[in-house]
Order: structure tokens, then sequence, then C-alpha cells
């Protein structure tokens, strides 16, 4: 190993790469959640949120920048590994049991695959407005963008609301084992710890599935005031 | 008990292999996995063909040398042991019990339910040594070792290298394997010198033997003949980025 290049090249490596860039995408999802939970304390709230954002183009486009290099990388390195790793087994079992793999554990690519699509879907839902081009004309009393009366439209369709809770239930799939192995992949999963990291993963991934999955849910069944 | 065995049969590499199913219905409880596989290859080998071909040597779960994987399950049903200690008991009469090579690219297949293992050989040498005085013993206590290190390095060092979680694990990873051997070197004071060589040496080999990376399901720990946890596995990844991060090893660029 004579570079820094051949160390992110090796399996290791590549799974450090991997739990780095997932943990940022995981940090950048919490503040997102928190982000839309401001839909619950009414319209002024959550318009004036989404002004600050969109009135900072700098900051906004950085982010935005940084956002989608990290979740390119991150996918890279998913579909190289996942690539690799499937090319290892070339004659399969007659019968596999899956004997302590969880479902979560044994699905990271499809449920990266499934969020990667809802991605796409949410962006061209409530970013560009690509599927609804009404949405980006919705103007409040101040002459913001009516961020709330567009989630209310957005989450009035059943269909809508179901692909939501499937996105982001993929995504509490996808973390329940992520960030456990992030801990594992970065050398923090030490046997003192390993249950507690194992249980507090699973806790975090529900909890954000809920405060994602609440907010269409909630309007739509007409919770929100 | 009558069971019926339905077993990989394959000459050689080039030559395709299939399931042929033999009835062996004069097994007994008591015998364990192999010696009913024995009973089996000495009337298979009377009716003229040739034998079963498994690897097994000290059939008392201590030298790694069986392999199989029964239902599925590498080393059969019964938890931290391994195929030469399952016994026909923990089978039920009538049973149809399927028995397959370890499958893994780096694990080529020899013959019928024999498999190359020397790749786990080849990560080992790239290990290297540890300087230790042989000849006598060390005074006792002149070394301190915590206890708690000693502990876990005896937990990584009970792996008899028998590569049931490369079989097991769905990215024929060989991480639980090179971590615990990783593991029990670096945690002890005898380890400590060639510590990040050993581990940066290890880790590119078993790249380099052609087995998976690690997406941390967790079979391999539940196939484990000795139960060893893939918390190891954290181990070697803090040792290898420790390593890594100094970039300079023994002077030496890494
Ligand atoms: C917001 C989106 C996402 C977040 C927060 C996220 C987070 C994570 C985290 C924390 C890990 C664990 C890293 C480790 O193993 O050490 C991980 C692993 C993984 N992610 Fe993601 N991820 C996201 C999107 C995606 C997408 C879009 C894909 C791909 C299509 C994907 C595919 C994978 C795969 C395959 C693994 C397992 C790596 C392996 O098996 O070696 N992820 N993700
Ligand atoms: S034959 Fe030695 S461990 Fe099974």
């Amino acid at each position: 190993m004579n570079s820094i290049r051949k160390v992110f090249g090796t399996a290791v490596g590549k799974k450090c790469g991997m739990a780095l860039t997932g943990v940022f995408l995981f940090l950048f999802v919490v503040g997102h959640m928190v982000g839309n939970l401001q839909v619950f304390l009414g319209q002024y709230a959550i318009n004036h949120y989404a002004q600050l954002l969109q009135s900072n183009t700098g900051v906004l486009w950085s982010l935005r920048i940084c956002l989608a290099a990290v979740a390119l990388t991150h996918i890279y390195f998913a579909i190289t590994l996942t690539l690799e790793n499937r090319a290892k087994r070339e004659v399969g079992y007659e019968v596999k049991e899956l004997v302590g793999a969880s479902l979560a554990s044994r699905t990271m690519f499809i449920s990266g695959s499934v969020i990667f699509g809802f991605i796409v879907y949410h962006l061209l839902h409530f970013t560009t407005g690509t599927t609804n081009p009404e949405f980006m004309t919705f103007k409040d009393e101040r002459g913001w963008h009516d961020v709330y009366r567009m989630v209310q439209t957005g989450f009035s369709n059943g269909w809508v609301v179901a692909a939501y809770v499937v996105g982001v239930g993929a995504l509490g799939l996808h973390l329940s084992n992520g960030l456990r192995a992030f801990c594992q992949s970065l050398g923090w999963r030490f046997e003192t710890y390993a249950s507690r990291i194992d249980r507090a993963a699973v806790i975090v991934a529900v909890v954000l599935f809920v405060g994602f999955a609440i907010v269409p849910l909630a309007l739509f069944l007409g919770g929100a005031k | 008990m009558k069971v019926t065995v339905r077993v990989w049969r394959q000459k050689n590499a080039k030559t395709p292999g299939r399931f042929v199913e033999y009835e062996v219905a004069d097994a007994s409880p008591d015998m364990s996995f192999f010696e009913m596989l024995d009973v089996l290859n000495e009337r298979i080998t009377k009716q003229g063909e040739e034998p079963i071909a498994f690897d097994s040597d000290c059939r008392e779960g201590i030298c790694g040398a069986c392999s199989c994987v029964i239902n599925g399950e590498a080393h059969g049903p019964e938890k931290k042991v391994t195929t030469c200690q399952t016994y026909m008991r923990s089978f039920q009469d009538g049973q149809v019990i399927i028995v397959e090579p370890f499958r893994a690219k780096a694990f080529p297949l020899i013959k019928d339910l024999v498999v190359d293992r020397s790749a786990f050989d080849r990560i080992i040498q790239a290990g290297g040594f540890i300087s230790v005085n042989t000849g006598s013993a060390p005074e006792a206590n002149t070394v301190p070792l915590p206890k708690y290190h000693s502990d876990l390095a005896m937990d990584a060092a009970s792996c008899i290298g028998c590569g049931a979680c490369v079989a097991a694990c769905k990215n024929t990873s060989a991480s639980l394997f090179v971590a615990a051997k990783v593991s029990h070197l670096n945690l002890l004071p005898q380890g400590k010198p060639e510590k990040d060589p050993r581990v940066l040496g290890m880790v590119q080999a078993m790249d380099e033997a052609g087995f998976g990376s690690c997406t941390v399901t967790g079979s391999c720990e539940a196939v484990c003949p000795k139960g060893i946890p893939i918390s190891f596995i954290s181990r070697m990844n803090y040792d290898f980025i420790a390593a890594a991060l100094k970039l300079r090893v023994h002077g030496r660029r890494v």
C-alpha cells in the first residue's frame, strides 16, 4: 500500500467512504425532518423558514452542491461495492438459511435505490414543481412562496401520501442497519457498546420515519391547522 | 433412523456438478454427521462408486478442517459447533439433508464437498511475524497486560480458520476471520510492534484473495463455531484506519 488512494481502494477503505458520506446524508436528513415539522407550527412558521432558506442563495446552493456531491459519492461506492460483492459467489446455494442477517442488512441496496427514486420524485414534486407547476405560483399575503398551501395541496392526494410514506419507510429501513454499519465501519462499534449501538440505530431510524411520515399523513387526514 | 442425503457431487473443478440423493437407512442418532457419511461412503465404495469427498481431521471441533453447508447453514443446524461436532440427533427421522460445499469464488471447489481454502493462508502470510523470544517462558508478570485485553485476545484466537464466515456471508466476506487474526495479535504486547503493517497487509491480502466486503449483516457471527462476534471487525477497521492515517509505517509510506 503506497498511497492514500490505495487505502481508500480497499474494501475497508471503501466502507469508510460509505460511512462518512452516509452519516453526512443522515445529518442532513435530521435537519430536513426538523424543518418539515414546522408545518405543525402553522403557515407563517413554515413559509418563513422556506423564505429564509431561499433568500440565502449562496448558502442554499453551497449546501445543494455539497449534498449532491456527497450523495453521488455514496451511490458510487454503493454500486461498486454491491457489484463487486455479487460477483464473488459464482455458484449459489441450493438452500440458503439467512441466519443472523436482518431484513434491513440484506436489502441495503434495494432500500437505497427506493430512496434514490423517491428523492428524484420529491425534487420534481416540491423543489422544481415539474409534476405540479401550479405549486410554484402559490404566494401568501407577504408575497413569499406559500409552502404551507403547496404541501397541503400536494398531500391531499392519497397516492402522493403513499409514495412519501414508502420513500421515508425505505429511509428508516436503510438507516436501521446503516447507522450501526456506520459505527462498525469507522471502528467504533466495540464489544462494550455493540448491542447498545444496534438498539440506538433502530430507535433513531423509527424516530426519523415517524417524524417524516407524520407530515403527509397528518395533512392528508386533516390534522394540521 | 432413516435419512435421505442430497449431496453435491462434482468430480473436479472442470466437470459440472449435480446433486445426488442417497438413502441412509441405518443411521443412529448418536452418530456424528461424518460417521453417517462414513457409513454411506463405505456402502458407495462397495458398490464400486467413488466415495463422497469431504474434509475432516480432528473431528472434535478444534482444527477447522471440516466445512459443508447443511440445509442452508454453514456447519449445520446447531449453533457454535462445527460440522464434525454435529450429531444425527439434530435431524429428524425421514428428513432430507441437503449437503453443499462452501460456496465462494475465493474458495475454488476441488471435489464434491472439498474446497480450496488456501486463500486464508495467504492472508495469514501477509500478516507477517511477531517478535518474541522462543525457548524459555518469560518470567510471569514481566509484561503487564490488562485482563480485559487478554480475554479479548483469547476470544479472537479461538478462530479455527474454517471459513464458515465466508460461506454464510452474502458477500463472501472474510472480514470476521481476518478481524479475529488481526485482533488476537494486535491486542497483545507481543503483537504491538508490527500492529500497523499487519492490519494494512492483511486487509489488502483479503481483497487480493477475492473476498467481498462487509455489509454488517451478522451472518458470520451467527454461524461461527467459536461464536466470535462481529465487534472484532470493528476493531480491525479501527486499527486499519489508525494505521492508514499515519501514512508512514516503520518509516515507509503506506
Ligand atoms: C438520504 C439518503 C441516504 C442516507 C442517509 C444513507 C445512509 C447510509 C449509511 C449511514 C450507511 C452505512 C455506511 C456503512 O456501511 O458504514 C449506508 C450504507 C449503504 N447505503 Fe446509504 N444512504 C442514503 C441513500 C442511499 C442511496 C440513494 C443508495 C443507493 C442506491 C444507498 C446505498 C447504500 C448501500 C448499498 C449501503 C451499504 C454499503 C455496503 O453494503 O457495503 N444509500 N447508507
Ligand atoms: S474436523 Fe477438525 S474442526 Fe471439524
